[in-house]
Protein backbone atom coordinates (compact mmCIF):
# COMPACT_ATOMS: atom_id res chain seq x y z
CA UNK A 1 0.00 0.00 0.00
CA UNK A 2 1.27 3.46 -0.77
CA UNK A 3 0.84 6.36 1.64
CA UNK A 4 -2.36 7.62 0.08
CA UNK A 5 -3.93 4.16 0.25
CA UNK A 6 -2.87 3.88 3.88
CA UNK A 7 -4.50 7.25 4.60
CA UNK A 8 -7.71 6.20 2.91
CA UNK A 9 -7.81 2.87 4.71
CA UNK A 10 -7.44 4.14 8.26
CA UNK A 11 -9.21 6.31 10.81
CA UNK A 12 -7.01 9.30 9.91
CA UNK A 13 -9.16 9.85 6.83
CA UNK A 14 -12.22 10.74 8.88
CA UNK A 15 -10.34 13.09 11.21
CA UNK A 16 -10.42 16.85 10.96
CA UNK A 17 -7.02 18.29 10.06
CA UNK A 18 -5.78 21.88 10.41
CA UNK A 19 -4.67 23.68 7.25
CA UNK A 20 -4.19 27.39 7.96
CA UNK A 21 -4.64 29.99 10.65
CA UNK A 22 -7.69 31.89 9.43
CA UNK A 23 -5.83 35.18 9.95
CA UNK A 24 -3.14 34.08 7.49
CA UNK A 25 -5.69 33.87 4.66
CA UNK A 26 -6.85 36.96 2.85
CA UNK A 27 -10.61 37.33 2.70
CA UNK A 28 -11.71 36.99 -0.93
CA UNK A 29 -8.08 36.31 -1.92
CA UNK A 30 -6.88 33.67 -4.33
CA UNK A 31 -7.15 30.05 -3.13
CA UNK A 32 -3.99 28.84 -1.41
CA UNK A 33 -2.40 25.45 -1.93
CA UNK A 34 -1.33 23.14 0.81
CA UNK A 35 -0.94 19.41 1.18
CA UNK A 36 -2.94 17.03 3.33
CA UNK A 37 -2.52 13.26 3.53
CA UNK A 38 -0.52 13.12 0.28
CA UNK A 39 -3.07 15.17 -1.63
CA UNK A 40 -2.92 18.77 -2.81
CA UNK A 41 -5.80 20.84 -1.48
CA UNK A 42 -6.89 24.40 -2.15
CA UNK A 43 -8.20 26.58 0.62
CA UNK A 44 -10.12 29.78 0.10
CA UNK A 45 -11.33 32.31 2.63
CA UNK A 46 -14.77 33.60 1.68
CA UNK A 47 -16.60 36.46 3.34
CA UNK A 48 -17.87 36.41 6.94
CA UNK A 49 -15.33 33.89 8.16
CA UNK A 50 -16.52 31.16 5.81
CA UNK A 51 -14.05 28.96 4.01
CA UNK A 52 -14.02 26.57 1.09
CA UNK A 53 -11.60 23.66 0.82
CA UNK A 54 -11.35 21.27 -2.10
CA UNK A 55 -8.96 18.77 -3.63
CA UNK A 56 -6.75 20.64 -6.09
CA UNK A 57 -7.24 18.14 -8.91
CA UNK A 58 -11.02 18.16 -8.55
CA UNK A 59 -12.74 19.53 -11.64
CA UNK A 60 -15.40 22.01 -10.63
CA UNK A 61 -18.89 21.63 -12.04
CA UNK A 62 -21.80 24.04 -11.70
CA UNK A 63 -22.56 22.92 -8.15
CA UNK A 64 -19.39 24.12 -6.43
CA UNK A 65 -20.48 23.12 -2.98
CA UNK A 66 -20.96 19.48 -3.91
CA UNK A 67 -17.24 19.18 -4.62
CA UNK A 68 -16.07 20.94 -1.50
CA UNK A 69 -14.51 18.94 1.29
CA UNK A 70 -15.94 19.13 4.76
CA UNK A 71 -14.47 22.21 6.39
CA UNK A 72 -14.92 24.38 9.46
CA UNK A 73 -13.22 27.18 11.34
CA UNK A 74 -12.34 26.41 14.95
CA UNK A 75 -9.76 27.80 17.41
CA UNK A 76 -8.74 30.34 14.78
CA UNK A 77 -7.82 27.64 12.24
CA UNK A 78 -9.34 26.21 9.09
CA UNK A 79 -9.95 22.48 9.48
CA UNK A 80 -10.82 20.02 6.74
CA UNK A 81 -11.74 16.38 6.47
CA UNK A 82 -11.20 14.54 3.20
CA UNK A 83 -13.20 11.46 4.14
CA UNK A 84 -16.99 11.33 3.76
CA UNK A 85 -17.89 10.98 7.45
CA UNK A 86 -15.95 13.36 9.67
CA UNK A 87 -15.61 12.51 13.34
CA UNK A 88 -16.54 15.19 15.84
CA UNK A 89 -13.78 17.77 16.40
CA UNK A 90 -12.75 18.03 20.06
CA UNK A 91 -13.41 21.17 22.05
CA UNK A 92 -11.16 23.35 24.18
CA UNK A 93 -13.63 25.01 26.59
CA UNK A 94 -11.03 27.51 27.84
CA UNK A 95 -10.63 28.91 24.33
CA UNK A 96 -14.09 30.44 24.54
CA UNK A 97 -13.54 32.29 27.85
CA UNK A 98 -13.96 36.01 27.19
CA UNK A 99 -10.79 37.24 28.93
CA UNK A 100 -8.41 34.80 27.24
CA UNK A 101 -5.82 35.93 24.76
CA UNK A 102 -6.01 33.52 21.83
CA UNK A 103 -2.87 33.86 19.76
CA UNK A 104 -1.94 31.77 16.72
CA UNK A 105 1.78 31.39 17.24
CA UNK A 106 2.78 30.26 13.78
CA UNK A 107 3.02 27.27 11.51
CA UNK A 108 6.32 25.50 10.95
CA UNK A 109 7.36 22.89 8.40
CA UNK A 110 9.13 19.86 9.85
CA UNK A 111 10.48 16.69 8.24
CA UNK A 112 8.95 14.20 10.63
CA UNK A 113 5.75 12.19 11.05
CA UNK A 114 2.76 13.68 12.84
CA UNK A 115 2.82 11.20 15.76
CA UNK A 116 6.53 11.84 16.40
CA UNK A 117 5.73 15.54 16.75
CA UNK A 118 2.92 14.80 19.21
CA UNK A 119 5.08 12.45 21.23
CA UNK A 120 7.79 15.12 21.49
CA UNK A 121 5.18 17.63 22.66
CA UNK A 122 4.15 15.22 25.43
CA UNK A 123 7.69 14.55 26.60
CA UNK A 124 9.00 16.62 29.50
CA UNK A 125 12.26 14.69 29.70
CA UNK A 126 13.84 16.77 26.93
CA UNK A 127 13.21 20.17 28.53
CA UNK A 128 16.51 20.62 30.41
CA UNK A 129 18.55 19.55 27.40
CA UNK A 130 16.66 21.14 24.51
CA UNK A 131 14.94 24.13 26.11
CA UNK A 132 17.80 24.85 28.49
CA UNK A 133 17.23 27.84 30.71
CA UNK A 134 13.58 28.19 29.66
CA UNK A 135 11.46 25.08 30.14
CA UNK A 136 14.10 23.17 32.07
CA UNK A 137 17.64 23.25 33.37
CA UNK A 138 20.15 20.75 34.64
CA UNK A 139 20.39 19.25 37.24
CA UNK A 140 16.56 19.37 37.49
CA UNK A 141 16.11 16.54 35.01
CA UNK A 142 13.80 14.21 36.89
CA UNK A 143 10.30 13.70 35.59
CA UNK A 144 8.32 12.78 38.70
CA UNK A 145 5.67 10.14 38.38
CA UNK A 146 2.39 11.39 37.00
CA UNK A 147 -1.07 10.04 36.25
CA UNK A 148 -2.21 8.88 32.83
CA UNK A 149 -5.82 8.03 32.06
CA UNK A 150 -7.43 7.03 28.81
CA UNK A 151 -11.15 7.72 28.57
CA UNK A 152 -13.79 6.63 26.10
CA UNK A 153 -16.17 9.57 26.30
CA UNK A 154 -14.57 11.73 25.09
CA UNK A 155 -12.01 9.40 23.58
CA UNK A 156 -8.77 10.96 24.77
CA UNK A 157 -5.62 10.61 26.82
CA UNK A 158 -5.14 12.82 29.87
CA UNK A 159 -1.89 13.07 31.82
CA UNK A 160 -2.03 14.93 35.11
CA UNK A 161 0.27 15.91 38.00
CA UNK A 162 3.20 16.45 35.67
CA UNK A 163 5.52 18.54 37.83
CA UNK A 164 8.69 20.06 36.49
CA UNK A 165 11.13 22.76 37.52
CA UNK A 166 11.23 25.51 34.90
CA UNK A 167 13.60 28.50 34.89
CA UNK A 168 11.33 30.55 32.59
CA UNK A 169 8.09 28.73 32.04
CA UNK A 170 6.38 31.41 29.94
CA UNK A 171 7.05 34.79 28.45
CA UNK A 172 5.47 36.45 31.51
CA UNK A 173 7.41 34.43 34.11
CA UNK A 174 10.01 35.92 36.39
CA UNK A 175 12.41 33.39 37.88
CA UNK A 176 12.22 29.62 38.20
CA UNK A 177 9.14 27.77 39.43
CA UNK A 178 7.86 24.24 39.70
CA UNK A 179 5.26 24.19 36.97
CA UNK A 180 2.38 21.75 36.82
CA UNK A 181 1.43 20.44 33.41
CA UNK A 182 -1.69 18.64 32.30
CA UNK A 183 -1.71 17.10 28.85
CA UNK A 184 -4.74 16.20 26.77
CA UNK A 185 -4.55 14.21 23.54
CA UNK A 186 -8.07 14.36 22.08
CA UNK A 187 -7.01 13.65 18.47
CA UNK A 188 -4.26 11.42 17.04
CA UNK A 189 -2.33 14.45 15.73
CA UNK A 190 -3.39 17.20 18.14
CA UNK A 191 -2.38 17.79 21.73
CA UNK A 192 -3.23 20.37 24.35
CA UNK A 193 -1.07 21.40 27.25
CA UNK A 194 -2.38 23.14 30.35
CA UNK A 195 0.19 24.81 32.58
CA UNK A 196 0.15 26.99 35.66
CA UNK A 197 -0.61 30.57 34.74
CA UNK A 198 1.95 33.07 36.09
CA UNK A 199 -0.74 35.79 36.36
CA UNK A 200 -3.58 33.86 38.02
CA UNK A 201 -2.99 30.87 40.30
CA UNK A 202 -6.53 29.62 39.88
CA UNK A 203 -6.30 29.24 36.11
CA UNK A 204 -4.22 27.50 33.54
CA UNK A 205 -2.68 28.66 30.31
CA UNK A 206 -3.37 26.56 27.25
CA UNK A 207 -0.81 25.73 24.59
CA UNK A 208 -1.77 23.59 21.63
CA UNK A 209 -0.12 21.81 18.78
CA UNK A 210 -2.30 20.90 15.81
CA UNK A 211 -0.36 18.85 13.31
CA UNK A 212 -1.24 18.85 9.64
CA UNK A 213 0.17 15.69 8.03
CA UNK A 214 1.30 16.74 4.55
CA UNK A 215 2.67 13.26 4.05
CA UNK A 216 3.67 10.43 6.37
CA UNK A 217 7.05 12.02 7.04
CA UNK A 218 6.45 15.73 6.53
CA UNK A 219 4.20 17.97 8.64
CA UNK A 220 3.07 21.51 9.17
CA UNK A 221 2.89 22.12 12.91
CA UNK A 222 0.32 24.76 13.83
CA UNK A 223 0.66 26.21 17.31
CA UNK A 224 -1.76 28.27 19.32
CA UNK A 225 -1.87 29.72 22.81
CA UNK A 226 -4.89 30.63 24.85
CA UNK A 227 -3.62 32.41 27.90
CA UNK A 228 -4.46 34.75 30.74
CA UNK A 229 -1.77 37.40 30.40
CA UNK A 230 -2.78 41.05 30.50
CA UNK A 231 0.77 42.27 29.94
CA UNK A 232 2.69 40.54 27.15
CA UNK A 233 2.17 41.66 23.56
CA UNK A 234 0.95 39.21 20.91
CA UNK A 235 4.36 39.53 19.28
CA UNK A 236 6.32 38.62 22.40
CA UNK A 237 4.00 35.64 23.01
CA UNK A 238 4.61 34.45 19.45
CA UNK A 239 8.36 35.04 19.65
CA UNK A 240 8.66 32.98 22.84
CA UNK A 241 6.74 30.12 21.30
CA UNK A 242 8.80 30.30 18.09
CA UNK A 243 12.01 30.09 20.05
CA UNK A 244 10.75 26.94 21.81
CA UNK A 245 9.65 25.42 18.53
CA UNK A 246 12.90 26.36 16.81
CA UNK A 247 14.72 24.37 19.49
CA UNK A 248 12.49 21.33 18.92
CA UNK A 249 12.79 21.28 15.14
CA UNK A 250 16.29 19.73 14.83
CA UNK A 251 15.40 17.19 17.52
CA UNK A 252 12.30 16.19 15.57
CA UNK A 253 14.13 16.02 12.26
CA UNK A 254 16.79 13.73 13.71
CA UNK A 255 14.25 11.14 14.89
CA UNK A 256 14.86 7.76 13.36
CA UNK A 257 12.78 6.27 11.95
CA UNK A 258 10.66 9.31 11.08
CA UNK A 259 7.49 7.25 11.51
CA UNK A 260 6.46 6.27 15.01
CA UNK A 261 6.90 2.56 15.78
CA UNK A 262 3.80 1.16 17.51
CA UNK A 263 5.22 -2.24 18.33
CA UNK A 264 5.50 -2.28 22.14
CA UNK A 265 8.88 -3.96 21.90
CA UNK A 266 10.42 -1.46 19.52
CA UNK A 267 11.46 1.61 21.45
CA UNK A 268 9.33 1.61 24.53
CA UNK A 269 11.67 -0.45 26.64
CA UNK A 270 14.39 2.21 26.38
CA UNK A 271 12.14 5.26 26.70
CA UNK A 272 9.79 4.22 29.41
CA UNK A 273 7.75 7.38 29.33
CA UNK A 274 4.23 6.47 30.44
CA UNK A 275 2.31 8.97 28.40
CA UNK A 276 4.26 7.93 25.30
CA UNK A 277 3.41 4.29 25.96
CA UNK A 278 -0.26 5.19 26.38
CA UNK A 279 -0.19 7.33 23.23
CA UNK A 280 1.27 4.55 21.09
CA UNK A 281 -1.25 2.02 22.39
CA UNK A 282 -4.08 4.48 21.84
CA UNK A 283 -3.01 5.10 18.23
CA UNK A 284 -2.86 1.36 17.61
CA UNK A 285 -6.26 0.66 19.15
CA UNK A 286 -7.75 3.66 17.34
CA UNK A 287 -6.74 2.20 14.01
CA UNK A 288 -4.23 4.89 13.07
CA UNK A 289 -1.95 3.57 10.33
CA UNK A 290 -0.67 6.85 8.89
CA UNK A 291 2.78 8.08 9.95
CA UNK A 292 3.35 5.00 12.09
CA UNK A 293 5.06 1.63 11.81
CA UNK A 294 2.31 -0.76 12.88
CA UNK A 295 2.99 -3.26 15.61
CA UNK A 296 3.38 -6.96 14.94
CA UNK A 297 -0.24 -7.75 15.82
CA UNK A 298 -1.63 -5.19 13.42
CA UNK A 299 0.23 -6.39 10.33
CA UNK B 1 23.81 51.29 24.59
CA UNK B 2 24.18 49.48 21.30
CA UNK B 3 20.81 48.47 19.94
CA UNK B 4 20.29 45.38 17.78
CA UNK B 5 17.18 44.93 15.66
CA UNK B 6 16.94 41.23 16.12
CA UNK B 7 15.00 38.08 15.29
CA UNK B 8 15.70 34.99 17.36
CA UNK B 9 15.44 32.45 14.52
CA UNK B 10 17.60 34.40 12.06
CA UNK B 11 21.13 33.09 11.48
CA UNK B 12 22.27 36.56 10.43
CA UNK B 13 21.00 38.09 13.68
CA UNK B 14 22.51 35.21 15.64
CA UNK B 15 26.00 35.98 14.30
CA UNK B 16 25.78 39.50 15.72
CA UNK B 17 24.48 38.30 19.11
CA UNK B 18 27.24 35.71 19.23
CA UNK B 19 30.03 38.12 18.31
CA UNK B 20 28.81 40.69 20.85
CA UNK B 21 28.85 37.91 23.43
CA UNK B 22 32.41 36.93 22.51
CA UNK B 23 33.55 40.52 23.01
CA UNK B 24 31.45 40.92 26.17
CA UNK B 25 29.52 43.89 24.84
CA UNK B 26 26.15 44.61 26.38
CA UNK B 27 23.39 45.50 24.01
CA UNK B 28 19.67 46.01 23.81
CA UNK B 29 17.75 43.64 21.57
CA UNK B 30 14.72 45.03 19.74
CA UNK B 31 12.66 42.08 18.53
CA UNK B 32 11.40 42.36 14.96
CA UNK B 33 9.02 39.56 14.11
CA UNK B 34 10.23 38.28 10.75
CA UNK B 35 7.75 35.39 10.79
CA UNK B 36 4.80 35.16 10.55
CA UNK B 37 3.95 38.87 10.67
CA UNK B 38 6.79 40.03 8.32
CA UNK B 39 7.49 42.97 10.60
CA UNK B 40 10.79 43.58 8.77
CA UNK B 41 8.70 44.68 5.78
CA UNK B 42 6.55 47.02 7.88
CA UNK B 43 6.57 50.77 7.34
CA UNK B 44 8.24 51.50 10.68
CA UNK B 45 11.08 49.09 10.06
CA UNK B 46 11.63 50.21 6.47
CA UNK B 47 12.37 53.65 7.84
CA UNK B 48 15.21 52.00 9.72
CA UNK B 49 16.29 49.82 6.81
CA UNK B 50 14.72 50.55 3.43
CA UNK B 51 15.85 47.09 2.26
CA UNK B 52 13.57 45.52 4.85
CA UNK B 53 16.30 43.18 6.10
CA UNK B 54 17.65 42.13 9.47
CA UNK B 55 19.89 42.72 11.34
CA UNK B 56 20.45 46.43 11.87
CA UNK B 57 22.41 48.04 14.68
CA UNK B 58 22.20 51.48 16.16
CA UNK B 59 25.31 52.43 18.09
CA UNK B 60 25.06 55.93 19.57
CA UNK B 61 22.95 57.06 16.63
CA UNK B 62 25.29 55.44 14.13
CA UNK B 63 23.02 53.11 12.19
CA UNK B 64 24.32 50.20 10.13
CA UNK B 65 22.60 47.39 8.23
CA UNK B 66 23.97 44.16 6.73
CA UNK B 67 25.26 41.41 9.02
CA UNK B 68 28.72 41.31 7.47
CA UNK B 69 29.16 45.09 7.56
CA UNK B 70 28.05 45.08 11.19
CA UNK B 71 30.65 42.45 12.08
CA UNK B 72 33.41 44.55 10.47
CA UNK B 73 32.23 47.64 12.34
CA UNK B 74 32.01 45.90 15.72
CA UNK B 75 35.40 44.22 15.34
CA UNK B 76 37.12 47.42 14.26
CA UNK B 77 35.56 49.47 17.01
CA UNK B 78 35.45 47.08 19.95
CA UNK B 79 37.95 44.25 19.50
CA UNK B 80 41.11 45.65 21.05
CA UNK B 81 43.01 42.40 20.35
CA UNK B 82 42.66 42.97 16.61
CA UNK B 83 42.47 39.19 16.16
CA UNK B 84 39.03 38.98 14.64
CA UNK B 85 39.65 41.54 11.92
CA UNK B 86 43.37 42.39 11.60
CA UNK B 87 42.83 45.57 9.64
CA UNK B 88 46.55 46.33 9.30
CA UNK B 89 47.21 43.13 7.33
CA UNK B 90 46.28 43.40 3.67
CA UNK B 91 46.16 39.71 2.82
CA UNK B 92 44.25 38.79 5.97
CA UNK B 93 41.60 41.48 5.51
CA UNK B 94 41.36 40.61 1.83
CA UNK B 95 40.73 36.97 2.69
CA UNK B 96 38.20 37.86 5.32
CA UNK B 97 36.31 40.10 2.88
CA UNK B 98 36.25 37.22 0.41
CA UNK B 99 34.64 34.92 2.97
CA UNK B 100 32.22 37.59 4.18
CA UNK B 101 30.96 37.68 0.62
CA UNK B 102 30.79 33.87 0.66
CA UNK B 103 28.60 34.19 3.77
CA UNK B 104 26.18 36.28 1.69
CA UNK B 105 26.00 33.45 -0.82
CA UNK B 106 25.21 31.06 2.04
CA UNK B 107 22.30 33.34 2.94
CA UNK B 108 21.05 33.33 -0.65
CA UNK B 109 21.08 29.54 -0.83
CA UNK B 110 20.99 27.74 2.54
CA UNK B 111 19.00 30.38 4.38
CA UNK B 112 16.53 30.56 1.51
CA UNK B 113 16.18 26.77 1.49
CA UNK B 114 15.46 26.89 5.23
CA UNK B 115 12.87 29.62 4.75
CA UNK B 116 11.17 27.46 2.14
CA UNK B 117 11.13 24.25 4.21
CA UNK B 118 10.31 25.76 7.58
CA UNK B 119 8.41 28.97 6.93
CA UNK B 120 6.85 28.16 3.53
CA UNK B 121 8.50 30.96 1.58
CA UNK B 122 7.82 30.59 -2.12
CA UNK B 123 11.41 29.96 -3.27
CA UNK B 124 12.80 27.43 -5.73
CA UNK B 125 13.80 24.95 -3.03
CA UNK B 126 15.71 22.57 -5.26
CA UNK B 127 17.80 25.37 -6.73
CA UNK B 128 18.60 26.76 -3.26
CA UNK B 129 19.56 23.29 -2.01
CA UNK B 130 21.78 22.56 -5.01
CA UNK B 131 23.48 25.94 -4.63
CA UNK B 132 23.96 25.49 -0.89
CA UNK B 133 25.36 21.99 -1.34
CA UNK B 134 27.89 23.29 -3.86
CA UNK B 135 29.02 26.03 -1.46
CA UNK B 136 29.48 23.48 1.33
CA UNK B 137 31.58 21.38 -1.02
CA UNK B 138 33.79 24.39 -1.79
CA UNK B 139 34.13 25.21 1.91
CA UNK B 140 34.89 21.58 2.73
CA UNK B 141 37.68 21.41 0.19
CA UNK B 142 39.13 24.70 1.41
CA UNK B 143 39.06 23.60 5.04
CA UNK B 144 40.67 20.27 4.18
CA UNK B 145 43.61 22.08 2.55
CA UNK B 146 43.84 24.40 5.54
CA UNK B 147 44.09 21.36 7.81
CA UNK B 148 46.95 20.01 5.70
CA UNK B 149 48.85 23.16 6.65
CA UNK B 150 47.94 22.79 10.33
CA UNK B 151 45.50 25.70 9.99
CA UNK B 152 42.25 25.30 11.92
CA UNK B 153 40.33 28.27 10.58
CA UNK B 154 39.00 29.56 7.29
CA UNK B 155 41.57 32.32 6.90
CA UNK B 156 45.31 32.23 7.49
CA UNK B 157 46.52 32.84 11.02
CA UNK B 158 46.28 31.03 14.34
CA UNK B 159 43.18 32.85 15.53
CA UNK B 160 39.63 32.48 14.23
CA UNK B 161 38.41 35.51 12.30
CA UNK B 162 35.20 37.19 11.27
CA UNK B 163 35.02 34.59 8.49
CA UNK B 164 34.10 32.00 11.16
CA UNK B 165 31.39 34.23 12.63
CA UNK B 166 29.96 35.10 9.24
CA UNK B 167 29.98 31.62 7.68
CA UNK B 168 29.17 29.36 10.63
CA UNK B 169 25.45 30.06 11.25
CA UNK B 170 23.99 28.98 7.92
CA UNK B 171 26.46 26.11 7.62
CA UNK B 172 25.22 24.87 11.01
CA UNK B 173 21.58 25.37 9.98
CA UNK B 174 21.91 23.62 6.61
CA UNK B 175 20.01 20.49 7.71
CA UNK B 176 16.95 22.66 8.40
CA UNK B 177 17.02 23.55 4.73
CA UNK B 178 17.32 19.88 3.83
CA UNK B 179 21.03 20.14 2.97
CA UNK B 180 23.06 17.37 4.58
CA UNK B 181 26.63 17.85 5.79
CA UNK B 182 27.16 14.09 5.98
CA UNK B 183 29.76 13.98 3.21
CA UNK B 184 31.66 17.08 4.34
CA UNK B 185 33.95 15.79 7.08
CA UNK B 186 36.27 18.82 7.13
CA UNK B 187 33.24 21.11 7.53
CA UNK B 188 31.99 18.99 10.43
CA UNK B 189 35.37 19.09 12.16
CA UNK B 190 35.42 22.87 11.67
CA UNK B 191 31.91 23.39 13.13
CA UNK B 192 33.03 21.40 16.20
CA UNK B 193 36.07 23.64 16.58
CA UNK B 194 33.99 26.80 16.15
CA UNK B 195 31.61 25.70 18.89
CA UNK B 196 34.57 25.50 21.27
CA UNK B 197 35.65 29.11 20.68
CA UNK B 198 35.22 30.87 24.06
CA UNK B 199 32.01 32.90 24.15
CA UNK B 200 30.06 30.57 21.89
CA UNK B 201 26.30 30.72 22.31
CA UNK B 202 23.66 28.72 20.51
CA UNK B 203 20.37 29.60 18.91
CA UNK B 204 17.25 27.53 18.22
CA UNK B 205 18.58 24.89 15.84
CA UNK B 206 22.21 25.23 16.89
CA UNK B 207 23.23 23.49 20.06
CA UNK B 208 26.43 24.17 22.00
CA UNK B 209 29.39 21.79 21.71
CA UNK B 210 29.04 18.30 23.14
CA UNK B 211 25.29 18.04 22.70
FE1 LIG C 1 10.19 20.71 23.13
Amino acid sequence: MNSLEIAKSCSTYSCWHPLFALEDLEEGGVPVYTQLLDQAVLCERLSEGKVSVRLADQQRGPDRQAEDLHSQVQFGFVWACIGPNPQLLFDIPEYHEPDRRNVCTGVFGVEVSAPRAIENFLDMGHFPFVHTGLLGIEPHTEVVDYQVTVSDEPNEIVATECLFFQPQAAVGSVGGVVTEYVYRVPHPFCAILYKSCPFDESRRDVITIFVQPESEERIRAHTMMSIVDPESSDTSIRLFQQMIFGQDKPILENQFPKKLPLDPLDEISIRADRVAVAYRKWLASGGVRYGVIPGAQAT
Amino acid sequence: MLKLYDYELSGNCFKIRWFLNILGIEYESVAVEFYPSKEHKSAWFKEINPLGQLPVIDDDDFRLRDAQAILVYIATKYDSSGNWYPSHDASQTGEIAQWLSFADSLTATISSARLATTFFFDFDLEKCQTGGHELLRILDEHLWFQEQQQLEWICRGRHPSLAEIACFPYVALSEEGGISRQEFAAVRRWTDRVKRIPGFIGMPGIFPAGS
